[in-house]
């Protein structure tokens, strides 16, 4: 017989949606926000930019493949609370090791189905992202055992915090630093460059791409200060930057990081940032950041590489976005020379990419270690592995450092 | 970039007739290509020989040519165009194969005609099968391991390599046409003899076999940047073994992680680049071992495919207009997305919902052929459903099939063990209606592990199915509809007649339900397919159910016109219909908010460019309902269009008018009357109209009884039938005893009542007129007046289905007084009826006397092909007359001509229909080709029409277009029955004098003998080869000697020697000849040919 324990998610707004328990039973509290990839549930879960985010996934089958050993991007799931249509009854994949919902419930992870999760996410794109929890189980019923009002979990997800300006580096970073050594062709050979890696919620497969091209990845954590840095790098001339990866909260409340970041750039060790690792270059070089309505959470994101004029199909996971002239060469306010957008978002012109000109760095606001999405940007690692091998900066075709507006452009619209 | 300046003209070339493997999808990937270069400014020079498409229609291109797709018609073309550029991608294989025939000629270098959207090494890169081998080699990729044979020694020697079973593939072919999987050395032989025969290089891979595989196809885009966009992940539900064509397939696909499928999209994009498809789309299509996750590259298409058609409705992606723009020079992110419009077309879909297809069979067509599915497409059409899970898309696509038998269903006992161990033995071979079984299987016991050891099939889809058969029987076993397991039933597919007979509710049950229903508030909400999973707003509105809760559709204050498409394509009811709903769709936009409602994804009408709304939706009472009750609450509603169809919207008429649905044009009464023999006999009585003697019987007594007052031979056929389904030529008592046999049957099956020998819906039995000259008449009526579109005299007389039938148009034996009496005759009907709009009559003209065969209110098949022929609209005219027009105003618009087809033009041009039929796609268990002889029940998939200044020239270039042509020389077999041995001999002594060989058997011999006539004979196949190992007929026609058959039955039931003859000849691809009027026709059209090439003109020339 068919029987499904109830569950409540409910907005900020006031909205209050029905559907059925999923994972872990109880209540969970953040900021509710969507994800459109079709494929990569397990590479999300795990992602620790989802820190205190509660995920609606827009493709309605979730947990089909169920949870392998493989494919985890951290070691544990960060997202908050768990938001899908129609959970997989049954695994199908021969690297499956258990079922999602097992693995949501064993983690202690409220999700809830069998929702309008369409009507959701078009709420999302209008209103913008919000507070919402998620409640099941013993959560739905008062002490007396009655089911309490809706009114009294409207309430409790108001008490919630923010994500703007919420500092969430502590809870994600690795506790102690460790090393990842070059691997695959690379494996026992002398690395070809060493990174240090400043985990502000760093995904595994980061440092996979860069020792799978035979770089040693040394990784701190967050709170690491510029002198921790410079001890970690090799002090024999050999290839060697600095890398800060992406993660949750908000940049603007991260000015100690910010300012390490500063006195690395001004040292001229090359740097490349991703996702979060790339908003504080953006503030660090002098640039605001500012949160987007409903953000880019998906694996599906038109990306334009103006340095080459390609179009990159791209992973994105980021709520906030670098506020930098787009359409012209810009001067560091902060002192580091010129800077140019070199990559652009093509659906809404949000800048996804910075690359200095007068000092070795650069950075992307997406995911080319792409786990999960398209592995179309894999390349910016060759091109960090380069700069640090030229110890220049990234060399950029002319259309981009002339001040002008001939650069590559798409046709311009609304930013979120 | 933004679009090339140096090409001002571009030619493109369409798919020719609809065969099994490249149909109407490729009319909707052309009429996109067609509409996107006009836009662009450039003058559009358009070929297909196919009158039936919406991209002949004259608006679509500047000049239209409906000529034969050969390269010398093509080279005329060019000559006379001198187009810059010529694309060719967008027409299937047929267009590829004339662009690669045309360079290979050194025509396109002659005239400087570049080839646009793909080069010729491109091409050859990706249909090459060793060529490609070594692509995906560089690509990093995995191909199973082959062996390329161009002769049977290689291919057995080959064999013993790889081992068997393997995987037959000829290279060069479409739609996978003689491909195979041989299991042992005899099926090796006969699959390659095949396969060398079909393939155009001689050409055959063989193959490990890598059946029970997961199979994928992914759909891609790559512009002159070297940007590279995947569109689509398709799954395939059946595993490797069954052709994609032929597969039940959903998008997105549901069974892998993103490293598998990232894998898969890397190699797919490496394939692209690496074939060097110029600018444009191309699929690749991919095997996935399911124990150890071992990817394989099966093959790719280096242009845009039948899957695209599929790919572009399942995300809103519009695959072949992108394709356009990017031949001429765009790239991906200078397009703008269609849907969202302020993001560009450089991206992948994300879809928030699931899509299903479904295959739909005419096996019912071809009782002789084998019905297993193997790699040798033989579906005809499919229907496509969205759904925001699995079970709810694949519940609407099985109902949207339209078609007994393939529908879930919890009818009777559930099976026995022994049963179920039967049939799980029985499904290992797949066949049309496997998954129903499955669907049985499983509810009575067995698991899934047993159904996937079985099937293949990936159990998250067989645990889905268990999923339905559970909530079905808390359906069947619930003391009350609650509002919870209603809506659970509805989310999985269920539908409200399923849920009726689940509850034993009678025979009004499924209203009840949807009263509950209703009356609970579970209504589906309808969704918007938007290609970004609602990241952006959609500003186009296509929609699709749910049972879910939010609702997209807009208000509106304009009235709405609803159009019923005509369903997945089946033989009878085709793209033709579908040609009708997009014209009253383009002519009704402007004065009303069209809405079009179909499940077809490879029409021109589920383009979401077509009608102001489109809803991809079952064409069943319940879904139709549904979508009108959510437009009346968006605004009000005109009137629902259901006669342009075909027979699918038309038998929902009558229960939607009953529901207070205002039905426009011709109503639901006159629609009955037209089928009710007694209703319409009156009709026909007073207008003094006779017709053949008829009745109508529901028992075997009845049927007795009638056939002895009217005389045989007698046409028999069930009420209610498009395409002659069940329509067979009667010559006996004994004959006529095993067909109301086979009826009682038949309805059992399908309805459960057994032992009735009552028919529900009665058998209609008609005299059969022999020698009658057929006669097809289109005509439009506003209530006062008739506009006669066209009359249409068939080539072979009586007997043949009219869709089989080869016509011409103007009639050219006709006189002018006969087509006057035509002509009244017509009106009298539609005056009787009562029609508003279309009407098609069939009439017999037998010596003097003209009767009237059959009239049917609605859309006909040939509507497109008079239109084209004539230049009259008649589709357009015919919507505006079932919203009020009248005809006399539609003549002070323009829209009509101020004469109709009564009046013929001294030069007006001929026109003649040929249809395609697709015998070469059906093999018989024992490998033989199915027989190719002609009936009352339609078999044809497609037509073509010969456009010429004369009836020799225009039946001609309608065998070009259709059979790759008449021979010119060489040798004539001919074995006819005795009562046609007249008639042959001056059509033969012509054939002589034109420099043919003759040979027959020794009957037909000593006449032609006797007549003068040279000719040498052959031993019959049933003598066997001689003493001397003398040849037998079909031996000759083995050997390639034979250069054309003439073979007329003796009578309907002989199939011995003429079977084995005309199955001989189908499987050498020459021409044969079955009726005594197709060898006149033959033979002048021959003639015609020996004159010299065809002369070409398009369209827009020969009809002012």
């Amino acid at each position: 017989m068919i029987t499904m324990e109830p569950a409540l998610l409910v907005l900020e707004d006031g909205t209050v949606v029905r559907g059925h328990a999923y994972g872990a039973r109880g209540k969970t509290l953040g900021e509710i926000v969507f994800n459109t990839g079709m494929t990569g549930y397990q590479e999300t879960l795990t992602d620790p930019s989802y820190r205190r985010q509660i995920v609606v996934m827009t493709a309605p089958h979730i947990g089909n493949t169920g949870v392998n050993d493989e494919d985890p991007e951290s070691l544990k799931i960060w997202v908050a609370g768990w938001v899908v249509r129609d959970p997989a009854r049954r695994v199908s994949s021969w690297r499956a090791k258990r079922s999602l919902d097992e693995e949501l419930a064993t983690q202690g992870v409220v999700g809830i189905a069998d929702v309008d999760t369409r009507m959701l996410t078009r709420r999302l794109r209008e209103a913008g992202v919000m507070r919402a929890g998620i409640f099941s189980g013993s959560e739905l019923i008062d002490d007396a055992g009655r089911p309490r009002p809706e009114h009294e979990f409207v309430t409790e997800v108001k008490g919630s915090p923010l994500m703007a300006g919420a500092n969430l580096v502590s809870e994600v970073t690795c506790a102690a630093a460790y090393t990842v050594e070059p691997s695959g062709a690379f494996e026992g050979k002398k690395p070809i460059a060493t990174v240090v890696a400043v985990d502000l919620g760093l995904k595994d497969m980061t440092p996979e791409r860069m020792s799978e091209r035979g770089v040693r990845v040394v990784v701190v954590p967050a709170g690491s200060t510029f002198d921790d840095l410079v001890a970690a790098l090799p002090d024999d001339g050999t290839p060697a930057g600095v890398f800060f990866s992406n993660g949750p909260g908000d940049p603007s409340a991260m000015d100690r990081e910010v300012g390490v970041l500063r006195e690395v750039l001004a040292a001229g060790i090359p740097f490349f940032g991703i996702c979060f690792g790339h908003q504080l270059f953006g503030r660090a070089l002098g640039f605001g950041t500012y949160k987007l309505r409903f953000g880019h959470r998906g694996v599906n994101q038109p990306v334009m590489d103006r340095t080459t004029g390609k179009v990159e199909v791209t992973a994105h996971n980021h709520g906030f976005a670098v506020d930098a002239p787009l359409d012209t060469v810009s001067t560091s306010p902060q002192g580091f020379g010129r800077v140019v957008v070199s990559h652009v978002g093509l659906n809404d012109d949000v800048v996804e990419g910075l690359t200095a000109l007068d000092i070795p760095a650069f950075s992307v606001q997406y995911h080319p270690e792409a786990a999960a999405g398209p592995h179309d940007s894999t390349y910016l690692f060759d091109r960090f592995v380069e700069m640090m091998t030229r110890r220049t900066p990234v060399e950029v075709p002319e259309a981009l450092t002339a001040s002008s507006k001939n650069l590559p452009t798409p046709t311009s619209k609304e930013a979120n | 970039m933004p679009r090339r300046t140096d090409i001002t003209s571009v030619m493109v070339i369409g798919s020719g007739p609809i065969v099994i493997g490249q149909a109407c999808e490729f009319d909707y990937s052309g009429t996109q290509a067609c509409r996107v270069l006009k836009e662009e400014g450039l003058r559009v020079v358009l070929v297909n020989s196919n009158p039936a498409t919406i991209m002949t229609d004259p608006d679509f291109a500047d000049a239209t040519y409906v000529e034969p797709i050969t390269p010398e018609v093509i080279t005329s073309i060019i000559a006379k165009e001198r187009p810059d550029a010529l694309l060719a991608t967008l027409g299937a294989q047929t267009a590829l194969n004339a662009a690669i025939a045309l360079d290979e000629a050194g025509v396109l270098a002659e005239y400087g005609v570049e080839l646009i959207g793909a080069d010729i090494p491109a091409i050859q890169r990706g249909e090459d099968r060793l060529a490609f081998r070594d692509v995906v080699d560089r690509c990093g990729g995995e191909s199973a391991r082959s062996h390329i044979v161009h002769t049977m020694d290689e291919a057995l020697t080959a064999a013993k390599d790889l081992g068997y079973p393997l995987v037959v593939r000829p290279s060069f072919t479409m739609g996978g046409l003689g491909s195979g999987l041989a299991y042992d050395e005899a099926d090796l032989r006969m699959i390659v003899g095949q396969g060398l025969h079909y393939s155009p290089t001689t050409e055959v891979l063989l193959e490990e076999s890598i059946l029970g595989w997961k199979e994928y196809e992914l759909e891609l885009m790559r512009d002159s940047l070297n940007n590279v966009v995947v569109v689509c992940p398709i799954e395939n539900v059946d595993a490797v073994g069954v052709h994609t064509g032929d597969s039940i397939t959903v998008a997105p696909a549901l069974t892998l992680t993103d490293r598998e499928y990232q894998k898969m999209r890397d190699i797919g994009i490496a394939i692209i680049r690496e074939v060097g498809v110029a600018a444009g789309g191309c699929n690749v299509q991919f095997a996935i071992d399911p124990v150890t996750g071992r990817i394989i590259v099966i093959e790719m298409n280096p242009r845009v495919a039948r899957s695209s058609a599929l790919a572009s409705k399942a995300t809103g992606f519009p695959i072949a207009k992108i394709a356009a723009k990017l031949a001429i020079g765009y790239s991906l992110d200078e397009i703008p997305n269609d849907i969202t419009r302020v993001t560009p077309a450089c991206f992948e879909p994300s879809i928030d919902y699931v899509v299903t297809k479904v295959p739909r069979f005419a096996f019912e067509k071809f009782p002789a052929a084998d019905d297993t599915l193997t790699t040798t497409m033989k579906s005809v059409g499919e229907a496509m459903a969205l759904g925001r899970n699995f079970n709810e898309s694949l519940g609407k696509c099985l109902r949207s099939i339209d078609k007994s038998g393939v529908q879930f269903h919890w009818e009777g006992e559930p099976w026995s063990e022994d049963q179920v161990a039967e049939k799980l033995v029985e499904m290992r071979r797949p066949y049309e209606t496997r998954l129903v079984d499955i669907q049985q299987a499983l509810r009575a016991g067995a698991t899934v592990e047993q159904v996937h050891q079985a099937t293949w099939i990936d159990p998250w889809f067989l645990e889905q199915i268990e999923y339905v058969n559970e909530v079905a029987s808390a359906l069947a076993t619930a003391p009350t509809l609650s509002e919870d397991l209603l809506r659970l039933a509805k989310r999985n597919g269920i539908s409200d007649r399923q849920i009726a007979r689940l509850r034993h509710m009678g025979a009004a049950g499924e209203d009840s339900v949807r009263e509950i229903r209703h009356a609970l508030g579970i209504r589906p909400v309808f969704k918007t397919v938007d290609t970004c999973a609602a990241e952006f707003e959609a500003s186009t509105p296509y929609h699709y159910s749910s049972y879910d809760t939010e609702c997209e559709v807009a208000p509106r204050t304009k009235p709405a016109v609803i159009i019923l498409g005509s369903g997945p394509n089946r033989i009878g009811q085709g793209i033709e219909f579908d040609y009708s709903c997009v014209h009253a769709s383009l002519t009704l936009a402007g004065e009303y908010e069209t809405v079009m409602v179909n499940c077809n994804p490879e029409t021109v009408s589920t383009d979401y460019d077509t009608s102001d709304r489109l809803y991809f939706e079952p064409l069943t009472f319940e879904d139709v309902m549904e979508v009108y009750l959510t437009e009346l609450s968006a605004g009000p509603v005109k009137g629902i269009i259901v006669q342009l169809g075909g027979q699918t919207p038309l038998s929902l008429a009558r229960r939607l008018e009953e529901a207070g649905l205002p039905i426009l044009g011709t109503s639901p009464a006159a629609i009955d009357a037209a089928e009710d023999r007694g209703v319409f006999g009156q009709v026909l009585q007073d207008a003094n109209l006779p017709a053949p003697a008829f009745g109508t019987a529901r028992t075997m007594a009845e049927a007795d009884a009638i056939a002895d007052r009217i005389g045989f031979p007698v046409l028999v056929r069930p009420s209610y039938v498009l395409g002659g389904r069940g329509m067979e030529i009667v010559y006996d008592h004994p004959q006529l005893t095993e067909y109301v046999e086979r009826a009682l049957a038949a309805q059992e099956e399908s309805v459960a009542t057994s032992g009735s020998a009552v028919l529900a819906a009665p058998l209609l039995i008609d005299r059969f007129l022999d020698n009658g000259i057929e006669i097809d008449v289109d005509a439009l009526y506003d209530g006062e007046e008739l506009f006669l579109g066209g009359v249409m005299e068939h080539i072979e007389a009586a007997g043949i289905h009219s869709g089989d039938s080869a016509c011409v148009l103007p009639p050219v034996s006709l006189s002018d007084t006969e087509i006057a009496r035509i002509g009244t005759s017509t009106e009298a009907i539609a005056r009787g009826v009562g029609v508003r709009g279309l009407l098609n009559v069939q009439f017999a003209l037998v010596g003097e006397v003209l009767y009237v065969i059959e009239a049917n209110p609605r859309a006909s098949r040939t509507v497109p092909f008079v239109s084209k022929a004539t230049g009259v609209p008649l589709a357009k005219a015919a919507a505006r007359v079932m919203v009020g027009s009248t005809i006399a105003e539609l003549r002070a618009e323009g829209i009509l001509p101020a004469e109709d087809a009564t009046t013929r033009a001294d030069n007006a041009p001929i026109a003649v229909k040929e249809a395609v039929l697709p015998f070469t796609r059906f093999r018989r268990r024992d490998g033989l080709a199915v027989d190719s002889l002609l009936g009352p029940e339609m078999r044809s998939t497609g037509e073509v029409m010969g456009f010429d200044v004369d009836f020799p020239h225009a039946f001609a270039k309608s065998q070009s277009a259709a059979y790759g042509g008449l021979p010119m020389s060489g040798t004539v077999f001919v074995s006819v029955a005795d009562r046609h041995k007249r008639s042959i001999v001056f059509p033969l002594k012509r054939l002589v004098q034109l420099g043919f060989a003759v040979c027959a058997t020794s009957g037909t011999a000593q006449v032609l003998r006797r007549n003068g006539i040279p000719c040498s004979v052959v031993r019959k196949f049933s003598s066997g080869r001689g003493p001397g190992g003398e040849p037998t007929v079909v031996d000759l026609i083995n050997e390639g000697k034979i250069d054309m058959v003439v073979n007329t039955p003796s009578t309907q039931l002989s199939r011995t020697d003429g079977y084995e003859i005309r199955a001989a000849t189908t499987a050498a691809d020459k021409s044969i000849v079955t009726t005594t009027d197709h060898l006149g026709a033959a033979v002048q059209a021959i003639e015609a040919m020996r004159e010299g090439p065809y002369t070409v003109a398009s369209l827009q020339e020969r009809v002012k």
